[in-house]
């Protein structure tokens, strides 16, 4: 498993360590086996170091092997984690753990930075020792972790409630304790969706696709039992089938595809695999409830018309018409349309009819940003780019223009359709509780070639 | 206040001024005085000569306090053995705590002091700690026998942990069986037992149960377990499939990528014509896109990894290839593992969208990148053949850019659709010539010169090129050297008249001027060839060139299948069996892969090498055996197209071990349609060898009156083993020491119910002989030899314990790496 695990800053100072194995030769030597070769843990630190964090090409792969040891790194702001083996381990948790942690760690002191770290090193310390026993992954929830590991340190307990949290951090439902109460029982579900889109400059669509999140923020009282649905079309089909035949048309119209989904483990995977319904104990306060993704019937919010005409060897002569698609009476914000410009640029004039655009030298970019544009709309912006002479002969890599924009409905045409709560040990039922939904649809990768 | 200030005491007397603050009378000084030892322990400072004032902290109520003391414990112990005794009662008396938290933390701590004296001191409160009330501190115990036995493996065995941990697989929490489970796992790569985890139905009825309700990470301990095990028959793996497939929606990766791989596993056990199995491969594409959408490194791994399983079943994901379609903001290593798909799911069916990315991608700023898309390009046209001249043009507009490294990839993938198609592109290569001067690298270099020498008589100043290439023939690399002469030999034989002093030149620059054997040879030979039958040397040089295969890259069939078994892990990765980057390792893993390959191999009495779809209808399925001292190869022919067939022939490849049919192919009367027939084809070991990979692989081609089919498939090791393989005793024992420790090799023999006289009986009937036998401790050590058709030697000590159904081996052998291998072969 993970033999050993540290943090460094940029420097490639270590800021945490944590060894888990020695790999000696204990039991090689006890059966028999070849006798590894020398080891040193202060040795595959430094070679982290010096060939990964301070190498001088850039990084070709998040796993890499010096010297018959794997180094598995992830990279938040200039923080490095790695995760360090000479087994052959399941890669794929590996990484996994590294986020995971990175997670904790956010949600006990905000943003990872070496500051934030050497603030919180003891409790770095104690949560590693808590979520990464020997190497192998422990119950890394936050909600169960909290409970316990505290910065305060730990309250003197009753008996019952240190059972109850060893019960919790153990148990089926790891993810939630007991005896939690609300005056006011409440939830929050937000559908989040990002929607991709590679265009060629002709408008022919290369690929679309929508991946989305249902994140669900609950206050509720008690071990409430939740069932959630939406507008997927097996399940809308399965019932059209029991129902009228004008039901289903007219529910089947409404219904969306969904490629694939996965989901909190706090949701029956084995109902949902059989029945196709999501039924949970939900976390208290925020979590992901389930990711999807759909690729059929996309609603793509806008569309982008590229020109771009080269005038001889200095000059380029660019024009983008962008057209909004979808409702009027509904409002796209934070619209940023972004043309990129070759790396000989020497100076850019821009006129746009809406919004304002400004050449960015810094990110070869100009950058063309509108506030707020109903739907059915469209703008335009024309620039006249000036380039130096270069006798550089390879041509200019004409990146596609990008586009960030946030739309108030869910591109996907998901739709809720209800989020029951049963508690049957308390007193409320599904009516008393408050719920609200809201849809964001923001963009992914929107790009369009040019 | 925060904690960074304890990073910034740099002063001298630093030691001293914290000694005399762990002694501090206030609780909360001596606190502060352990953080800062403990930041300066993280910096890599030495603090370790303030061992007995921390361990004087220990005893505290306070359990932050007691968590920082517990880290610096395991930190120095080692270093410090004899005061680390101090603090062994302290942790004895933490496991009989009434709180579970901190009789966990002391179990988990004491795990992590690697110094023997305080191990002995862990038994007890570990054997207690196994069977605690709270589950949280029964999976904290489960996790420290690993440790134990990471540090002192014996006493493990000794003090029967293993057996209750094996006991623990039955615990009524899920969280706790998940970490017996991983803690069994961890055991078994370090232990030659690797049947430790007892996998039967039972058990894996409670993993399963497990499955549902533990922990993420518990989830991809059990299911990595699981992938271990063999279903005895359809019906079980089907339904452990069925249990498995809804984890394919979990939200973390790994959960989902060891589901696939025990799904990818069991799949090879299902019928392939049942509805399940169809239903199951539908199944696993979309969570396998799904991965697609994580963060970079998960995706990295989920591409390496569906590389494995598109080549293993490419329907799988033959309809998702836009999925691996570029995006422009994508870290290279992630760009580079799509590239790598997409070649290998381009159909005709999707050729168009594929090369209009390529040509996109063939224009981006990482070299690598751009070079690996051009390469693409070529591999298209090469794969899908009503797209080559598509691929053509495009390749001659990149070639048009004059961007130095595009242009010499785009002429090495010329030279290889021009093997491919012969005489239908040639019209471009006066364009190729242009770019003559801008070559710089070998195999661009080694690509032109090969492509003028092929073509020599369609180009006018085919002589003046090659000449220009001779100026500087020594500072070229070998590979150009070797092209040129080849190149220039072929413009001779072609044009004789104008050519005869280049030719000359390059002989003798070849033979005479040149240290490199392997170009002074073929140097020699076209010399005396040309000097001797000009018409011979025609038909030599200038023969017909077998085929290029379709594919490129592929991994080959036993290793993939081993790879297979590893998805979501390292090797994976790597693309490399465990054994190629972990020392040592005997894992379970690595037994399982075998177990698997056997299954397939050797189990099926008659293997069908030749399938009729691929034969144009002929149908063959074959073993091999060894009767009376003689090698046969078992088959039976069957006709299954609507036309009779004759004039059957066979034929071997060189092979590792000379094997060559002694007579021709007894089939004397044309095969009707639907008929069959069975063969024994006499073997012998005098043909010409060259090593295989793997070393048991014969290659065979079949003609009939219809065409020439090739095949390969595998030679079971024991039909080489001679009968006069009995050494003397004499000579048996001093070969047994003079042969060095290196070319030893262990190894385990599992679930073998017999005693030691039977085994010897049975392994005599494969001519491997029993020397001697002696009896030692009550275990029954038999020495044994054998030897091959090639005359090596093998000699074998087995110890069978009696009761005991798995022996213990070692194998000796005084040949080199060849033999060593072939070792590993025969079990």
């Amino acid at each position: 498993m993970i033999g050993g695990l540290f943090i460094y800053n940029h420097k490639g100072e270590v800021l945490i360590s944590r060894v888990y194995l020695s790999y000696s030769d204990s039991a090689a030597v006890h059966y028999g086996l070849p006798r590894p070769g020398l080891f040193s843990w202060r040795n595959a630190v430094d070679a982290f170091r010096v060939n990964v964090i301070h190498a001088r090409q850039q990084v070709r792969s998040p796993v890499t092997n010096i010297a018959r040891t794997s180094f598995f790194h992830v990279k938040r702001s200039n923080i490095w984690l790695a995760a360090v083996t000479k087994q052959n381990v399941n890669a794929a948790m590996v990484f996994e753990f590294l986020y995971k942690m990175c997670d904790v760690m956010t949600a006990y002191f905000g943003k990872i930075s070496e500051e934030n770290i050497k603030n919180n090193f003891v409790l770095i310390y104690e949560l590693l020792d808590e979520i990464l026993d020997f190497g192998y992954p422990q119950n890394s929830e936050t909600g169960a972790l909290k409970t316990f590991i505290t910065q305060q340190g730990i309250k003197s307990q009753t008996k019952e409630e240190q059972s109850q949290i060893t019960s919790q951090v153990t148990g089926q439902i790891g993810w939630r304790r007991e005896g939690i109460k609300y005056r006011r029982n409440e939830l929050f579900l937000d559908v989040l969706e990002s929607v991709n889109l590679l265009m060629s400059p002709q408008g022919q669509v290369l690929s679309a696709h929508v991946s989305g999140r249902v994140v669900m923020k609950s206050y509720l009282s008690g071990m409430p039992e939740c069932k959630f649905g939406m507008n997927d079309k097996i399940v809308i089909d399965k019932q059209g089938k029991g129902g009228t035949a004008d039901d289903a048309g007219k529910s089947g119209k409404q219904s969306i595809a969904i490629d694939d989904c996965t989901f909190h483990q706090c949701v029956r995977l084995s109902k949902f695999d059989s029945e196709r319904s999501i039924s949970f104990i939900p976390p208290d306060g925020e979590y992901e409830l389930m990711r999807y993704r759909t690729t059929k019937d996309i609603i793509l919010p806008f569309r982008v018309i590229p020109l771009v005409r080269e005038v001889g060897r200095t000059k380029l002569e660019v024009k983008v018409v962008i057209k909004s698609n979808f409702k009027p009476s509904l409002l796209a914000q934070k619209i940023e349309v972004r043309i990129p410009t070759p790396l000989n640029t020497s100076g850019v004039q821009v006129i746009c009819m809406k919004g304002k655009a400004k050449y960015k030298a810094s990110e070869n970019a100009i950058v063309w940003k509108i506030k707020r544009m109903a739907g059915m709309k469209e703008s335009q912006i024309s620039a006249e780019i000036e380039l130096l002479p270069t006798n550089d002969k390879k041509k200019w890599a004409r990146p596609p223009i990008s586009m960030n924009f946030e739309v108030p409905f869910a591109p996907s045409g998901l739709k809720v359709r209800y989020l029951k709560v049963f508690e049957p040990k308390l007193n409320y039922s599904d009516h008393d509780v408050i719920k609200w939904v809201r849809y964001i649809g923001r963009s992914g990768i929107y790009e369009t070639r040019c | 206040m925060t904690d960074s200030k304890y990073f910034t005491t740099n002063k001298k007397g630093e030691i001293f001024e914290l000694k005399a603050e762990l002694n501090n009378e206030k609780k909360e000084k001596r606190k502060e005085a352990v953080k800062k030892v403990i930041a300066a322990m993280t910096v890599g400072k030495d603090v370790s000569s303030l061992f007995p004032d921390v361990v004087n902290c220990m005893q505290t109520d306070n359990l932050e306090l007691k968590k920082l003391v517990y880290l610096y414990l395991m930190n120095y112990a080692k270093s410090q053995p004899d005061m680390a005794i101090m603090a062994v009662n302290s942790f004895v008396k933490d496991c009989e705590d009434p709180n579970p938290l901190i009789r966990a933390l002391a179990v988990r701590t004491m795990g992590c002091i690697r110094v023997d004296k305080i191990t002995e001191y862990l038994c007890e409160p570990l054997r207690k700690c196994l069977k605690d009330e709270d589950p949280y501190v029964r999976k904290t115990a489960a996790v420290c026998v690993a440790k134990l036995h990471d540090i002192n493996a014996q006493m493990v065995e000794d003090q029967g942990f293993l057996d209750s941990l094996r006991d623990l697989i039955a615990d009524s929490n899920p969280m706790v069986v998940a970490n017996a489970v991983a803690a069994l796992s961890e055991i078994s790569e370090s232990h030659p037992n690797s049947n430790l985890l007892d996998l039967n139905p039972q058990n894996i009825n409670k993993l399963l149960t497990a499955l549902n309700e533990c922990t993420e990470w518990g989830q991809i301990f059990i299911l990595d377990c699981l992938s271990n095990y063999n279903p005895k028959d359809e019906r079980e793996a089907q339904s452990i499939c069925e249990r498995v497939t809804p984890r394919l929606s979990h939200a973390n990766s790994a959960v989902v990528l060891s589901a696939v791989k025990v799904l990818m596993k069991f799949l090879e056990l299902l019928p392939k014509d049942s509805d399940y199995y169809g239903t199951l491969l539908k199944k696993l594409s979309p969570p396998l896109v799904t991965l697609l959408s994580g963060e970079p490194e998960v995706q990295y791994v989920a591409l390496r990894n569906i590389n494995l399983i598109v080549q293993k079943r490419p329907e799988i994901l033959k309809q998702e290839i836009k999925v691996f379609f570029v995006k422009y903001n994508d870290p290279i290593y992630v760009k580079l593992e799509k590239l790598d798909i997409m070649i290998r799911l381009a159909s005709q069916a999707n050729i168009a969208q594929v090369l209009a990315e390529l040509k996109e991608y063939a224009t981006e700023v990482d070299v690598d990148f751009v070079r690996k898309a051009v390469r693409a390009i070529g591999r298209c046209a090469i794969k899908v053949e009503q797209s080559a001249e598509r691929c053509v043009s495009t390749l001659l507009d990149l070639i048009q850019t004059k961007v130095n490294y595009v242009v010499q990839e785009a002429i090495v993938v010329i030279r290889d659709i021009f093997r491919k198609y012969p005489n239908k592109y040639e019209s471009i290569i006066a364009t190729l010539c242009e770019n003559l001067d801008s070559l710089d690298e070998p195999d661009a270099r080694a690509a032109m010169i090969w492509i003028v020498g092929e073509y020599a008589e369609r180009i006018d100043n085919a002589d003046e090129l090659l000449e220009s290439f001779l100026e500087g023939f020594h500072d070229e690399s070998t590979q150009v050297q070797l092209t040129l002469l080849t190149a220039i030999v072929k413009l001779f034989l072609k044009k004789p008249s104008e050519t005869q002093e280049l030719v000359q030149q390059v002989l003798s620059l070849a033979t005479q001027d040149s240290d490199n054997p392997d170009l002074r040879d073929r140097g020699y030979i076209y010399w005396r060839l040309l000097s001797t039958d000009p018409v011979t040397a025609k038909e030599v040089v200038l023969s017909e060139k077998p085929l290029i295969s379709e594919e490129t890259d592929l991994i080959e069939p036993t290793l993939l299948d081993e790879l297979i078994c590893h998805i979501g892990s390292l090797a994976s990765v790597y693309h490399k069996p465990p054994n190629a980057f972990v020392e040592g390792s005997h894992g379970i893993h690595q037994h399982s892969a075998d177990q698997f390959a056997i299954m397939k191999q050797y189990f099926s009495v008659l293997q069908v090498w030749l399938p009729a779809t691929k034969a144009k209808g002929l149908e063959i399925a074959g073993t091999f055996s060894r009767r009376q001292g003689h090698m046969y190869m078992d088959m039976t022919f069957i006709n299954k197209a609507l036309q009779h067939m004759t004039d059957f022939a066979i034929q071997f490849n060189k092979n590792s071990f000379g094997v060559i049919p002694t007579t021709p192919l007894p089939i004397h009367t044309p095969l009707m349609p639907n008929q069959s027939i069975d063969i024994s084809l006499p073997l012998s070991t005098i043909g010409p060898v060259m090593k295989m990979d793997p070393l048991n692989n014969l290659q065979v081609a079949v003609k009939n009156i219809i065409d020439v089919f090739y095949f390969s498939c595998l030679i079971p090791l024991n039909i080489f083993f001679v009968e006069d393989g009995k050494m003397e005793r004499q000579v048996f024992l001093v070969t047994w020491k003079d042969i060095p420790n290196e070319n030893e090799l262990q190894y385990q023999i599992k679930e073998c119910h017999l005693n030691a006289d039977t085994v010897s009986g049975k392994l005599q009937n494969n001519n491997i002989f029993t020397i001697a036998k002696r009896n030692v401790e009550g275990q029954d050590m038999l020495y044994q030899s054998l030897k091959l058709t090639n005359g090596i030697w093998i000699l074998a000590e087995l110890r069978i314990q009696p009761g005991n159904p798995n022996y213990t081996g070692k194998k000796k052998t005084n040949a080199t790496a060849f033999s060593y291998k072939l070792m590993v072969h025969i079990f």
